[in-house]
C-alpha cells in the first residue's frame, strides 16, 4: 500500500491502529515513524493535521521565556508540568561558573529560565546542578527520552533524540507555549525518508563521519519535508552516542527528525538511566519498545543506500555542512560543480574560508579546536578523542583547543577515568559544560579569520564567531588536528609531532 | 488571548504608508525576553529625541513633540489609522506585541502586510482593510475633530463614526470566529481538552513509563 493512503485516515482507523499497535499486532506493515506516530495522534483535524501528544518537554533558556510570558498573560497554566523538564545551556559560561554570568543579556535569559521554572512547576537542572549540561546530552543520559516517545524541544538539534527510537522534533516558541499549555502540537505528517548504510562499521568512521557522508551525498535540503530512518548493520553496529551523533545531524540534511529503531544496544543504553522505567515497568516497556522498528513490508516515500565502505573520515571544507570531503580527499576545484549555482555557491565559500580550490584538506592548518557541542560531546565522544591525545602536545601554531564535556555528569565521569588529565596534560583547556564556541553565544568564540577543527554541526558563516571558520569533524579527526596543527587522517595515527 | 466583539476608542492617525516592523519596534528590543513591555519603546525612533535602549525609563527621555502619539489630545488611543502596507518588513511578533502593549486593539489601514496582518489576530489586534478614500475621510475627520472616536462593531463587520456613518469591512470567517471567542491557537486545541484528557487516560493504562513524573 503506497505510504500517502495512510495519511488521510479518520481519527476511529487511528484509534483502531494504535489499540493493535499496542498489542504488538500489526494489520499492515508500517514504518518505525508511522507506529510512533500513531501511537500520539489524540485527533485529526479537517485540514488533514493531526493533534500530536507530546510526551516529553525540553526547555532551556533561549527560546522559552516568551512562551512563559505567553502562559502568564493569558491566566493559563501547564498541562503537565511533570513532563517538561529545563536547563540552560547556550549562554553558561565555561569557566569560573561560580562567579555568575558577566553578559547581562546572558545572564537575564538564564535568571528567567530558573524563575519560570519555580513559578509553573517545572524541574529544572539549573546551572550549579550537577546534571546540566546541553539538553540533548541531559534528555538521553538521564532516561528522560525513551524509546517511542515523542520529545519536543525549542532547538532545531532535538532530532537527536531520534536515536533512541523516538520521535524527536525542534520547535518555535510558539509552539513551545502551545505544548506547555496542552501537552500537544498542531502537525501535518512529514513524508518518511529511509538511508540504509550496509557493511561493516569501518575503522576510524565515527557517527559523525557518516552523517557527514550522507549530507555530502543527499545535500542539506535532501531531507526536507521528511522524517529520516537510519537504518543498516553500519546504523546498527554504531553506539547509542554515535547514533545520537548520526541523528542530531539530520536537521542538517533538512529533516524534521531523525530515527534509528530500537535494537538490544538501545535497550542496554536505557537501563538503569535515572527517569527509565523500572521493575515491572521496565519490562513491559522493553516487549512494547521491540516493536519500534519499520515492517519488512514497510513503503517509504524516498529511500538511499550507501556502502560503509566508501565512507572515511570527514572534513568539511566550506560554509555548510554538505560541502565536505574525506580526509585523503582534496577541496573541490570549481570546474567540479554541477552547475553555475553551485559554482558560485563553493567560490562564495572558499573565499569565505579563506582556501584555494584543490587544497588537499591534510594541508590545512588550523589556529583553534573545539571538542563539544550536543554533536559529539558525550563520554564516548571524549574517550575517542583523548585516545588520540594521551601521550602528545597540542601544536605550538594552535592557540586554543578547547574540551567542553556535555553535561556535567559526562565531566564527572571524564574525570573519573582520569581523561581530563590527558587533555589538560596536552594543553587542552578542560570546561564546564554548555553550548560553548558551538554557537558562540557565550563567551567562547573565534576570533575574526580563526579557522577551528570543530565537532560541532554548522559550519555557516560566522557561526563560531564573526569571521570565524569552521571544518566539522569528528572528536578523534579534532584531537589529532590539535596535535599535528593541520589535519590528519585518525587511520594513520601514530601522533605525529 | 482577550476577545473582541465591540469596541468604541480614541483613534490616533499615523499618516504614512509603508510602516515597517523595525520602525514598529526597533530591533534592539529584540533581546528582551518578554512579550510584554514594549509600548513605551512603539515606533522608538519617531516618538523620542535620543536613540532608545532595552531598559531605559521612558518618562525622562526627550519627546519629538511633532510626532502624533506625543499630542496630548491623542493619549489613551485604542484605534491606529495608518497608511497602506502596514506592518511590512519582518515576521518579528514584537511588533504586534509593541502595539499591543502601548494599548492598540484595532488598525485600520487601506493594506496590510501578510505576515503582520495574520501576527495581529494571533494577539487580540483587529485589522481592518478599508479602501484608501475612506481612510482618508477618517484621517481627516479625526484630525479636525478633537476627542475622535470610532466604534468597531466586529459581529456586523462595521466601522461606526461619530456621525454614524458606516463602513463595512471584509474579515475571514474562522478568524472572526477565533477573535469574537478569544480564540488563539491554543485556545482552539484546548476546546478539545476532553479528548486530550481521555487519550493521556488510555495511553497511561497503557504505556505508563511515558508518564513517569520527572518534576520530582
Ligand atoms: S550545542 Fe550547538 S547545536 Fe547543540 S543545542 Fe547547543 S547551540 Fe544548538
Amino acid at each position: 500500500m503506497p505510504s500517502e493512503m495512510r495519511y488521510t485516515r479518520p481519527l476511529s482507523v487511528h484509534a483502531f491502529m494504535r489499540a493493535y499497535l499496542c498489542r504488538g499486532v500489526n494489520y499492515m506493515a508500517l514504518t518505525l515513524f508511522d507506529k510512533v506516530w500513531l501511537q500520539h495522534v489524540v485527533r485529526e483535524n479537517d485540514d488533514g493535521s493531526v493533534l500530536l501528544y507530546i510526551d516529553r518537554h525540553l526547555v532551556h533558556e533561549v527560546t522559552s521565556p516568551q512562551a512563559f510570558e505567553g502562559l502568564r498573560l493569558a491566566g493559563r497554566k501547564p498541562w503537565r508540568p511533570s513532563a517538561a523538564i529545563a536547563t540552560p545551556d547556550h549562554n553558561v559560561p565555561t569557566i569560573e561558573r561560580e562567579k555568575g554570568i558577566a553578559d547581562p543579556v546572558s545572564r537575564v535569559q538564564v535568571e528567567a529560565l530558573d524563575k519560570n521554572c519555580r513559578e509553573f512547576g517545572i524541574a529544572e537542572f539549573g546551572m550549579h546542578d550537577p546534571r546540566q549540561g546541553i539538553v540533548h546530552v541531559v534528555g538521553p543520559e538521564q532516561g528522560l527520552t525513551l524509546p517511542g516517545m515523542t520529545v519536543v524541544c525549542g532547538d532545531s538539534h532535538t532530532s537527536t533524540h531520534g536515536a533512541l527510537g523516538a520521535i524527536a522534533m525542534g520547535i518555535g516558541t510558539s509552539e513551545v507555549e502551545h505544548v506547555l499549555a496542552t501537552q500537544c502540537l498542531i502537525m501535518k505528517k512529514p513524508k518518511c525518508m529511509r538511508i540504509r548504510v550496509e557493511g561493516p562499521l569501518p575503522r576510524g568512521v565515527t557517527g559523525k563521519d557518516i552523517a557527514l557522508f550522507i549530507i555530502g551525498r543527499i545535500g542539506t535540503a535532501g531531507g526536507t519535508g521528511h522524517a529520516i530512518e537510519f537504518d543498516g548493520d553500519t546504523v546498527h553496529a554504531l553506539s547509542m552516542e554515535g547514533r545520537m551523533s548520526l541523528c542530531n545531524m539530520a536537521i542538517e540534511a533538512g529533516a524534521r527528525c531523525g530515527m534509528v529503531s530500537v535494537d538490544q544496544t538501545t535497550i542496554d543504553y536505557v537501563r538503569g538511566k535515572p527517569f527509565a522505567p523500572k521493575g515491572e515497568m521496565w519490562e513491559q516497556a522493553v516487549t512494547a519498545w521491540r516493536a519500534l522498528h519499520s515492517d519488512d513490508a514497510a513503503v517509504f516515500d524516498r529511500e538511499w543506500v550507501f556502502y560503509s565502505e566508501e565512507i572515511e573520515p570527514q572534513v568539511t571544507w566550506g560554509t555548510s555542512p554538505e560541502m565536505v570531503a574525506p580526509v585523503t580527499g582534496r577541496v573541490p576545484l570549481i570546474s567540479e560543480a554541477r552547475d553555475a549555482v553551485q559554482a558560485d555557491s563553493w567560490r562564495r565559500a572558499l573565499d569565505y574560508m579563506a582556501l584555494k580550490e584543490g587544497t588537499p584538506i591534510r594541508e590545512i592548518a588550523i589556529d583553534k579546536v573545539f571538542i563539544g557541542s550536543c554533536t559529539n560531546a558525550r563520554i564516548e565522544d571524549l574517550r575517542s578523542a583523548a585516545e588520540i591525545v594521551r601521550g602528545h602536545r597540542v601544536a605550538s601554531t594552535v592557540k586554543q583547543a578547547l574540551v567542553v564535556p556535555g553535561s556535567g555528569l559526562v565531566k564527572q565521569q571524564a574525570e573519573q577515568e582520569g581523561l581530563d588529565r590527558i587533555f589538560v596534560e596536552a594543553g587542552f583547556e578542560w570546561r564546564d559544560p554548555g553550548c560553548s564556541m558551538c554557537l558562540a553565544m557565550n563567551a567562547d568564540r573565534l576570533e575574526p579569520g580563526e579557522r577551528c577543527a570543530s565537532t560541532s554541526n554548522r559550519n555557516f558563516e560566522g557561526r563560531q564567531g564573526m569571521g570565524g571558520r569552521t571544518h566539522l569533524v569528528s572528536p578523534a579527526m579534532a584531537a589529532a588536528a590539535a596535535i599535528a596543527g593541520h589535519f590528519v587522517d585518525v587511520r594513520d595515527w601514530q601522533g605525529e609531532a | 488571548m482577550e476577545a473582541f466583539t465591540t469596541l468604541d476608542g480614541l483613534v490616533v492617525p499615523l499618516d504614512r504608508a509603508n510602516v515597517d516592523t523595525d520602525a514598529i519596534i526597533p530591533k534592539q528590543f529584540l533581546k528582551s525576553i518578554k512579550r510584554t513591555g514594549y509600548g513605551p519603546y512603539l515606533f522608538d525612533e519617531w516618538r523620542y529625541a535620543d536613540r532608545g535602549e532595552p531598559g531605559m525609563d521612558c518618562s525622562k527621555r526627550p519627546l519629538r513633540e511633532d510626532f502624533v502619539l506625543n499630542q496630548e489630545r491623542y493619549k489613551g488611543a485604542s484605534i491606529l489609522l495608518a497608511g497602506e502596507n502596514f506592518g511590512c518588513g519582518s515576521s518579528r511578533e514584537h511588533a504586534p506585541w509593541a502595539l499591543l502593549d502601548y494599548g492598540f486593539r484595532c488598525i485600520i489601514a487601506p493594506s496590510f502586510a501578510d505576515i503582520f496582518y495574520n501576527n495581529c489576530f494571533k494577539n487580540g489586534i483587529l485589522p481592518i482593510v478599508l479602501d484608501a478614500d475612506a481612510v482618508r475621510r477618517l484621517m481627516d475627520e479625526c484630525e479636525s475633530t478633537p476627542g475622535y472616536r470610532l466604534r468597531i462593531d466586529l459581529p456586523e463587520q462595521l466601522v461606526i463614526t461619530p456621525s454614524g456613518e458606516t463602513f463595512h469591512f471584509e474579515i475571514d470567517d474562522f478568524r472572526k470566529h477565533c477573535l469574537i471567542h478569544g480564540l488563539d491557537d491554543i485556545a482552539l486545541t484546548l476546546e478539545h481538552a476532553d479528548e486530550i484528557r481521555a487519550y493521556e487516560k488510555e495511553q497511561r493504562a497503557r504505556m505508563p513509563w511515558l508518564f513517569i513524573d520527572v518534576s520530582g
